[in-house]
């Protein structure tokens, strides 16, 4: 039986969907920053030609989807990690016996690469059949990997490797060294005498104590007098070497299967994601597996822009999370506020959600139904313009009319601070023009602006960032879709130091 | 072989931080003024009993056991200042010989260790005969139990015993070693052994060429061969380099803890010289579990006042037993402060094994102490003067504990007077329901007067002491909450004049 791939299971879709360079609004959206966490540690695996490909059907993004849940379980998730970590070791030892010089010396490298291999897939098989798993991915790989361990190729390499390593550890032999002369014979009980030592001086053990063993041996490897040692003891037990010498013969450059070689990659693109969001959840942020819809009906539930959480995260600050929905007739975002108060990362949450949403991952939020579409375009201020004004307008305008070509219904537009290098007038104008288009256009946008007629036309959702009504210095990073209302919230100083009646009833435990 | 003269079962850990609370108890109770008459110029000495008043013991047996000791320091003075003298020494020679493990092979490092124990075999020879001298003048469980195990462990043939290992670690004569095959056929698991019977037979298999071994020989010129067989060698070393120079480290840090643990006894010694020569009493407390509610003392004085004035202060009495609120009121400048004060050095004091500068004194453990004391030269805003202040209250609100004491001086009056009474209610209502000792200094009236009107059988109201005309005795009375705090009086003895009402 053979397997298809972990990243996609729609008959006809054989191939694997990558794409060699990032979408052109990973930057805008901070998503590259995203992508280099995810594959912190994880380049080997190439991960982010997966990474940039969006999907385009819905089957795949559920086949994902449904992978990831089966992921979330903690212990089928360590299980996977230490296989992975086993496919490092089996790798590490194979490249090592190719530099190593001396026979006998190779071929022990070569049996612990076969030992870890066979070790490895036989944990794994024991794992997953102990596992309840949900997903097609991971029930037709367990299957094929059942199938594979009871072959008999498989079973009769872990037999003779094992044969052999219970034989090879069998042995222990002296070493006489004095001048340069030296002796090699089977060892007969002499007593250790290190362990005489410590314990002529165990009475003023005080506790822990620097270590002063030395590491002599810092990477594997051997010099020609431990070789030379080795093959007197290669004499010394004859049998044992040559069963050694025929077995990497047989099993050389062939023993590790194409299909487990595949899932270790593919795997490791739902591996590295979790290990991602592990600190951000930890932190008391949700995530969801979002609803896909292709109807113009979307929302989230205290989503954020992940990008931010991963940073703050790491500095143990406070990530804000904010709730919108888009319904009806509505298409349009309008973001206005005061400036720092979250808007941009509101914006770029947003568009951070559908990517996700579209590669098959869980999204920010407690809950969020997104929409389908072909492609997102960016337009973010370009900071290195600002010297030239009338090009910068003109920049603006050229790549604002590329990108409502290239829209469709179906797509997705984020729009940060355009326009603001010219008067208001001019900008008011322009963008109800702008506007217009993409009325007409009817596809979802997300707009930040500090033009307020544009939240006033038909389409659109007037959202807006807010302050403490209190102490405007202090920013809330909530986007709310009223005006701010001025509802006070009257901390005192007490309750902000926690130190209230009821909050220290709380803080200190009876 | 172990010290224990602070602890019944473990070393005094001279590097442990210390608590989160020891900036603001040291600023609070002006604990620097006690240290340096403990540490008597001495930097060390300082460091150590300044880690011991603030690492607080919390159970009586354990403070008992520290002050048996002490009473058998106070009493063989002489004995004590000579054993810690001794520790100072060996660290000195160690020094002067430039004794140390600095080599990072094996064989470099044997050398030194065999060196550095020549060394403390010496030193510790000189402990035995102090030990035989003077062991019989000791009552306590503690230096009892020490002196007896001098003699036992470091008996004659053990001496013997180590002169012999010192001797034998030189190898002159090869080594002889095992090994096992690792991953990937590598040696792995090598030992060193003392040869059985005929000590060099392999050397003679060797060169008859026997079946059951066999051998090569390194070309002279072959330098890479050389190096290999030393590596080799030193692998084989590795373990009994490393025994040798852990046990040389391991009886260094016998004479450092004997020393760390001593320097807290010859500070008490140094203390009680000071505290003679002022004249002021102390006496050994009597301490009660965490759990109890015990607070009785009479003459209770600020150690530190007593040190700065250099001469005898006045002390107060107290019964707080089954209180677990003590809030003071009253004039300024009677005497509030310093009483609170004496309060937290006493429990340090206690806690720590210490006699306190009182005539009588027993109390519960508590299981941490805190000071909130409002700090005075501040010049930022008074709104920003309360946001410190709760700030501060807020990290003693996430370090508190059950059974914990905590000392508040004149805190939260830095907003108007309904406002700082409506916190401070709260705050210290919040503790007593967590079962948290408090004593609170105020001056607010209203939140006293609040507490004194709940009627509670665990609060105990103290008033600073004023005689009919005015004077202040710095003595603390039992009393109700007054109204006034004798501004007036104050203000009358500075400018000389009658307040105008």
């Amino acid at each position: 039986m053979a397997f298809g791939s972990m990243l996609c299971g729609v008959a006809g879709e054989q191939y694997v969907p990558e794409r060699a360079d990032p979408p052109p609004f990973f930057l805008d959206l901070n998503l590259d920053q995203v992508v280099d966490a995810i594959t912190l540690a994880k380049e080997e695996y190439d991960l982010r030609p997966i990474l940039y490909h969006q999907l385009s059907d819905v089957h795949t993004i559920h086949y994902r989807q449904a992978v990831m849940r089966d992921l979330e379980n903690p212990c089928l998730l360590e299980h996977v990690r230490a296989f992975a970590e086993g496919m490092i070791v089996v790798r590490r030892y194979l490249q090592l016996v190719d530099k190593l010089r001396f026979a006998h010396h190779q071929h022990g490298w070569f049996l612990e690469a076969v030992l870890a291999y066979c070790e490895n897939v036989v944990s794994l098989v024991e794992a997953l059949r102990r596992t309840d798993l949900r997903s097609r991915g991971f029930r037709e790989f367990r299957e094929y990997l059942g199938g594979y361990a009871e072959g008999s190729y498989f079973r009769s390499l872990a037999e003779e490797a094992t044969r052999l390593k219970a034989a090879l550890s069998s042995i222990r032999y002296t070493i006489g060294i004095k001048g340069f002369h030296v002796s090699v014979g089977k060892y007969n009980d002499e007593p250790d005498y290190s362990a005489e030592v410590e314990q002529t001086f165990a009475k003023f053990r005080q506790g822990a104590v620097k270590d002063y063993r030395s590491n002599l041996r810092a990477a594997s490897g051997m010099n020609h007098v431990e070789a030379q040692i080795l093959d007197c003891v290669a004499k010394l037990y004859p049998d044992i070497f040559s069963g050694l010498s025929s077995f990497d013969e047989y099993y050389r450059g062939r023993f590790v299967d194409g299909a487990i070689r595949t899932f270790d990659r593919e795997i490791q693109f739902y591996v590295a994601y979790l290990e991602f969001i592990a600190p951000i959840k930890q932190a008391g942020l949700e995530f969801c597996y979002p609803e896909i819809t292709t109807r113009k009906n979307i929302h989230s539930h205290q989503g954020f822009d992940i990008a931010l959480a991963h940073k703050l995260v790491a500095e143990n600050s406070t990530v804000v999370c904010n709730d919108f929905y888009l319904e009806g007739g509505e298409r349009v975002l309008v973001i206005s506020g005061p400036n720092q108060g979250g808007k941009t990362t509101f914006a770029r949450a947003f568009g951070q959600l559908h990517y996700l949403a579209t590669i098959g991952y869980p999204v920010p939020g407690s809950k969020a139904r997104l929409f389908l579409h072909d492609r997102i375009l960016t337009h973010f201020e370009r900071e290195e313009n600002i010297r030239n004004l009338r090009g910068k307008l003109q920049d603006d305008l050229v790549r604002i009319h590329r990108a409502l070509e290239q829209s469709t219904p179906n797509s997705i537009l984020i729009m940060n601070e355009i326009f603001s290098s010219t008067t208001l007038q001019d900008a008011i104008l322009l963008g109800k023009n702008v506007m217009s288009r993409i009325q007409e256009l009817d596809c979802f946008c997300v707009w930040v602006t500090f033009v307020d007629e544009l939240a006033s036309m038909s389409k659109t959702v007037s959202m807006v960032s807010t302050v403490n009504p209190e102490n405007p210095v202090l920013r809330t990073y909530k986007i709310l879709r009223r005006p701010a209302d001025g509802l006070a919230y009257a901390l005192s100083i007490a309750d902000r130091h926690h130190v209230t009646y009821e909050q220290i009833l709380e803080r200190v435990k009876p | 072989m172990k010290v224990f003269l602070m602890y019944r079962d473990q070393d005094f850990d001279a590097a442990r931080e210390l608590p989160p609370t020891a900036d603001a108890l040291t600023q609070d109770l002006e604990m620097n003024t006690l240290l340096r008459a403990m540490a008597a110029e001495d930097q060390f000495l300082y460091t150590i009993v300044e880690k011991a008043l603030l690492s607080s013991l919390h159970n009586p047996n354990a403070i008992r056991y520290r002050q048996e000791i002490l009473r058998d320091c106070l009493e063989n003075e002489d004995v004590i200042r000579k054993l810690y003298q001794l520790t100072i020494e060996t660290g000195q020679q160690q020094k002067r010989g430039w004794l140390g493990i600095f080599s990072s092979y094996p064989s470099g490092i044997l050398n030194s260790a065999v060196q550095m124990l020549d060394l403390f075999v010496t030193q510790l020879r000189q402990l035995r005969a102090l030990a035989d001298e003077h062991a019989s003048r000791f009552q306590s469980e503690g230096l009892k139990r020490f002196f007896a195990m001098l003699a036992q462990e470091l008996d004659d043939d053990y001496f013997a015993l180590l002169d012999a290992h010192l001797k034998t670690l030189r190898f002159r004569n090869g080594v002889l070693l095992s090994a096992c095959l690792g991953q990937g056929n590598e040696g792995t698991n090598i030992l060193l052994h003392r040869p059985r019977g005929d000590r060099w037979l392999w050397l003679r298999q060797l060169l008859a060429g026997a079946t059951t071994s066999s051998g090569f020989s390194v070309h002279p010129r072959d330098e890479h061969g050389a190096r290999a067989l030393s590596d080799l060698r030193d692998r084989g070393l590795n373990l009994v380099a490393n025994a040798a120079a852990q046990s040389a480290d391991h009886i260094k840090s016998f004479f450092q803890t004997l020393r760390i643990e001593l320097a807290f006894y010859v500070g008490c010694l140094n203390l009680r010289e000071q505290l003679v020569r002022l004249g002021g009493p102390i006496a050994f407390p009597v301490p009660a579990a965490c759990g109890e509610r015990k607070h009785t003392f009479t003459g209770l004085y600020d150690v530190c006042l007593a040190l700065t004035v250099g001469g005898r202060v006045v002390g107060s009495d107290m019964n707080a037993d089954a209180k677990e609120l003590i809030l003071i009121t009253g004039a300024n400048q009677g005497g509030k402060s310093t009483f609170l004060r004496s309060i937290g050095l006493a429990q340090l004091m206690m806690q720590c094994g210490l006699f306190v500068p009182a005539e009588s004194f027993s109390a519960s453990c508590c299981n941490g102490l805190f000071t909130h004391f409002r700090r005075e030269e501040d010049s930022s805003m008074e709104s920003g003067k309360l946001d410190e202040e709760l700030g501060r209250t807020s990290e003693i609100v996430s370090l508190v504990t059950k059974d914990s004491l905590v000392l508040f001086n004149e805190s939260f009056a830095a907003t108007n007077e309904k406002e700082g009474a409506e916190i401070a209610s709260q705050i210290v209502s919040a503790l007593l329901e967590r079962g948290i000792k408090v004593f609170f200094v105020t001056h607010m009236y209203g939140f006293a007067r609040s507490f004194y009107d709940q009627d509670r059988q665990n609060a105990l109201f103290l008033r600073a002491e004023r005689q009919a005309d005015g004077t202040r005795t710095y003595r603390m009375i039992e009393g109700t909450p007054l109204q006034t705090s004798y501004g007036p009086d104050l203000y009358e003895r500075v400018f000389g004049t009658r307040i105008q009402h």
